[in-house]
């Protein structure tokens, strides 16, 4: 098992190869409390589009348990690329490979290995997509589906499900007398979290985000962000945001990107106030991107 | 510049114009047609032209056993087809690997809608009424009607999965369903709106034709029904209607109009009047159905 110190060593050395010499720059981190758990963490993952084309070059990276980690960086950097790596999303479409491993404690399973199903992996990791896509059947059935595709279908269990989901997704109280109307009929930000709901409900490790509130008004947003703050407490988070100002409000570590490679990645605050890298600092003060 | 506007208007006043005529002469002949048909045959339609068989008197003749055969050549096609077909589709657009044998099937596919419906008729006489002796009966008939409406199944059904949006997918896939959770409970019950307008559409087009059903040698004049699929001994179905000699509307009609006699040709006006009657039903069916069937599906 790589401990969470090795692991940044990692990071360090990644950023190393990358043609950044910083030696010793681990130590002020050392000083401070140990960081929590390791969730997950890639090692040298690389991946190639069924064209060829390699939209990740080698990242090691840790995502720590029951943390928020955004992912930031300019169009087309890869970090969407990236988290759907975490649920084998790009098994969908043929012809796209992977390299490397992403590691999922605290078992060591390896996610990309070629003996896991991808349906293993997506009831471990769970998704919440850039628009919000709920399946035009009832609240209900939207929220209960994942226990559904299990083979559950026992009427209490399900309907104790759907309402911690929706409690948890921060929406039960908005569409308790109308589970059975079609959740295409609710607002944007309801409709997002109807899918949060959706994918609470079979209790994954880990929940992935992909620009989440990219096609929501600002008080959806708001809502959206208050909420992925308070469901870190039960559940390790990903989250990939165009919006700066979100991964500060709402990550607890901030890794930056840049054409498939990781740049940097640390502690939000660090990456914001004392970032390493002076191509992080650029992106992060609107100099670029 | 107001001038150039002007003038670049006129074009657009221009092809207005022209769209208009042309959506005119279209719809003008046909319901010059239909209307002349419809004066011709509707003193001939009342209920004992529903309730007689064809007869050697024009006044006596009626067209039980044409719509009795028509109802019963299109529910054997529909059995056959909409399986077969909704099944093709499917697995065409969501299971078959991306190849050149998948595309090599698609293209010819897509060029079998286009084939003369003869060709059809000669491939049915061939294979179904002589290599499977399977006779000139309401079960060749059917059979051959669902080749013939097979790639229109085929192309609803992959057009109709086709405009399922990816995140909807996704988000299926995304909970940890298989390929086949995803088909059944989203694909294909998001795609029934599609799947339906096509097969109907499919059809309206069966019931008209003519061409194949003649070459497999479906009987003109027939004053006997097949037999009836309800029986009164165990187990109370029979399917030897089947295999019964039938005739159909177009066929009818046909046999009608090739007549000297005059009052035979109000017959055909009549019958004419019935099938565009039934085509149009089935249409404004499959417009209902989609209606229906799309108000709670929305992305």
């Amino acid at each position: 098992m790589v401990t969470p110190m090795e692991a940044r060593t990692q990071t360090t050395t990644n950023a190393t190869m990358l043609g950044s010499a910083r030696a010793g720059a681990n130590a002020p981190v050392a000083s401070e409390a140990p960081p929590p758990p390791l969730k997950a963490e890639s090692h040298n993952l690389s991946f190639y589009y069924a064209n060829k084309f390699q939209a990740l070059k080698g990242i090691t990276m840790p995502v720590h348990e029951y943390c928020v980690t955004a992912l930031i960086g300019p169009s087309g950097c890869g970090k969407s690329t990236y988290l759907r790596c975490f649920n084998r999303m790009h098994d969908l479409y043929p012809g796209n490979r992977y390299e490397g491993d992403i590691v999922l404690h605290p078992d060591n399973t390896n996610l990309l290995a070629h003996d896991v199903d991808p349906i293993e992996v997506r009831m471990r990791v769970s998704m919440v997509f850039q628009k919000p896509n709920p399946f035009p059947k009832s609240i209900y059935e939207n929220v209960a589906y994942g226990l559904r595709v299990r083979g559950v279908s026992n009427k209490n269990l399900l309907d104790e499900k759907v309402e911690t989901s929706l409690r948890g997704a921060a929406l039960w109280d908005e569409v308790k007398s109308r589970l059975h109307e079609v959740g295409s009929n609710l607002s944007g930000g309801q409709q997002q979290r109807l899918c949060i709901a959706r994918a609470l409900a079979t209790d994954p490790e880990i929940l992935l985000f992909d620009e989440p509130t990219s096609a929501l008004d600002p008080i959806a947003t708001a809502s959206i962000e208050e909420l992925i703050s308070e469901l870190k407490k039960k559940v390790t988070i990903v989250i990939v945001t165009h919006n700066m100002q979100q991964a500060a409000r709402v990550s607890d570590y901030t890794a930056y990107m840049y054409i498939g490679e990781l740049i940097e990645f640390d502690k939000t605050d660090t990456i914001f106030f004392k970032p390493r890298r002076k191509e992080t600092e650029d992106y992060i003060t609107g100099r670029f991107g | 510049m107001r001038a150039d506007i002007a003038a670049r208007k006129r074009y657009e006043l221009l092809f207005g114009a022209l769209g208009l005529l042309a959506l005119a002469i279209a719809v003008l002949t046909f319901l010059t047609l239909f209307v002349d048909m419809a004066v011709k045959g509707l003193p001939r339609l009342d209920l004992d032209f529903f309730t007689s068989f064809p007869s050697r008197r024009a006044a006596n003749a009626g067209i039980l056993s044409a719509w009795v055969g028509s109802t019963l050549v299109m529910v054997v096609t529909a059995v056959f087809a909409v399986p077969l077909g909704v099944a093709s589709g499917v697995y065409l657009e969501e299971y078959a690997p991306k190849n050149w044998v998948t595309d090599l099937i698609e293209i010819n596919i897509t060029n079998l809608a286009g084939v003369p419906s003869i060709v059809y008729g000669l491939l049915a006489l061939g294979l179904f009424v002589y290599a499977f002796g399977l006779g000139q009966s309401v079960q060749t008939a059917g059979l051959t009607l669902a080749l013939l409406i097979l790639p229109v199944v085929i192309v609803a059904t992959r057009e109709a999965i086709r405009s399922i949006p990816g995140m909807i997918r996704e988000g299926a896939y995304a909970v940890g369903a298989t390929k086949w959770q995803t088909t059944k409970d989203h694909i294909i019950p998001y795609s029934l709106p599609g799947i339906l307008t096509g097969v109907i559409i499919g059809m309206s087009r069966a019931i008209g034709e003519t061409a194949p059903i003649i070459t497999i040698g479906a009987l003109t004049f027939i004053a006997f029904l097949p037999p009836s699929p309800v029986t009164t001994d165990f187990p109370f179905l029979s399917f030897e209607w089947l295999k019964a000699p039938f005739t159909v509307m177009p066929i009818q009609m046909f046999n009608w109009t090739s007549r000297p006699d005059e009052a035979f040709h109000a017959n055909a006006a009549a019958a004419g009047t019935i099938l565009v009657f039934m085509t149009l039903a089935m249409n404004g069916l499959a417009i209902w159905l989609r209606y229906r069937l799309r108000k709670n599906i929305k992305w």
